[in-house]
């Protein structure tokens, strides 16, 4: 499955159709819901399919219509942006090296307070799902966060991209007039 | 967009668009029990919607769904989720404290997570609607 999610990413690197990068970005996304299954995460993998797999696929193609399809080729290629990637992929592998063990259970994050969440989620609030109880309760701050996130970046698109604002259609007009 | 042509499309969406609203309220509904919740919820309930308007076109679905009646709805489940949170605090406790909303602290909790759960499905669904919607509609 890892591989197959490598493969995806090389191949989404070297394609210039934009329509094929979108396609095979809802592929990867199909990929990585897989792995959260495997890896027990049930609700992260349903919003990864829903969200990455479904909505984002949709509204990337509608992007990629409403401007060209094909990516520039850049003039020039830029080796300072390699070498930038190179070594800040090797700090990051660095650091990842320092992380406990998957699965270790002597991890901080098992240790903290993930043991009173899963000994007690289902006498203290009545759910069985510990990811709910956690996310609406425990955690409700950051959910109401999350959800003013969603809120703002719609209000976001909805002012830019209205058709109710009649002026940005007449400059955009005369903007490809001139061009 | 195209509408006459698809016959087999347009079929089959038919079919499918009532199943896939079903399921986004079978998610909403028992994501306390099952994997799911407002969030997977609302994205499968505007699934349907982008569905819809990709087969029979950004017009007919804004008749369904008409910009006063998003926008009102993005806001509304916010507002359900701060009202929750407001609630509690009203009754005595902390912001976002569901115990206090119920007749014992277990069922003011399942009463708070459900509002919740509501509002973020609600507020999700209308915003991927509205985001979809603008962009269909820039296009034609």
């Amino acid at each position: 499955m890892l591989a197959f999610l490598v493969i995806v990413a090389f191949a989404i690197i070297r394609r210039r159709s934009l329509i094929t990068t979108v396609m095979l970005s809802s592929f990867f996304s199909l990929l990585m819901a897989g792995t959260f299954v495997l890896l027990d995460a049930v609700d992260v993998a349903f919003a990864e399919a829903a969200v990455g797999a479904g909505i984002t696929t949709v509204l990337l193609l509608s992007a990629v219509a409403l401007t060209s399809s094909v990516e520039v080729q850049p003039l020039k290629s830029n080796w300072l942006a390699l070498v930038l990637t190179i070594s800040t992929a090797g700090v990051l592998f660095y650091g990842v090296s320092d992380l406990p063990a998957f699965g270790d259970a002597a991890a901080p994050a098992q240790r903290h307070v993930a043991p009173r969440y899963l000994e007690m989620a289902e006498l203290e609030t009545g759910i069985p799902n510990v990811v709910t109880s956690v996310l609406a309760s425990y955690r409700g701050y950051d959910t109401f966060g999350e959800l003013t996130v969603v809120l703002t970046a719609g209000i976001g698109v909805m002012l830019l991209m209205s058709p109710g604002v009649g002026r940005r259609r007449t400059d955009k007009k005369s903007d490809e007039d001139a061009t | 967009m195209m509408t006459s042509q698809h016959l087999i499309l347009r079929v089959v969406s038919k079919i499918l668009i009532p199943l896939i609203l079903l399921f986004g309220l079978y998610v909403q509904f028992h994501g306390e029990s099952g994997p799911g919740g407002g969030f997977q919820a609302g994205v499968i309930f505007a699934a349907a919607f982008i569905l819809y308007a990709l087969i029979f076109g950004a017009e007919n679905t804004r008749r369904v769904a008409p910009e006063w009646l998003i926008s009102t709805l993005m806001a509304t489940g916010a507002l359900l989720y701060f009202g929750t949170g407001a609630a509690s605090i009203l009754l005595g406790a902390n912001f976002l404290e569901y115990g206090v909303l119920g007749a014992d602290f277990v069922s003011g909790q399942l009463l708070g997570i459900f509002l919740v759960e509501l509002g973020v499905g609600i507020t999700v669904a209308a915003v991927m609607i509205s985001i979809y919607l603008a962009f269909a509609e820039r296009q034609s």
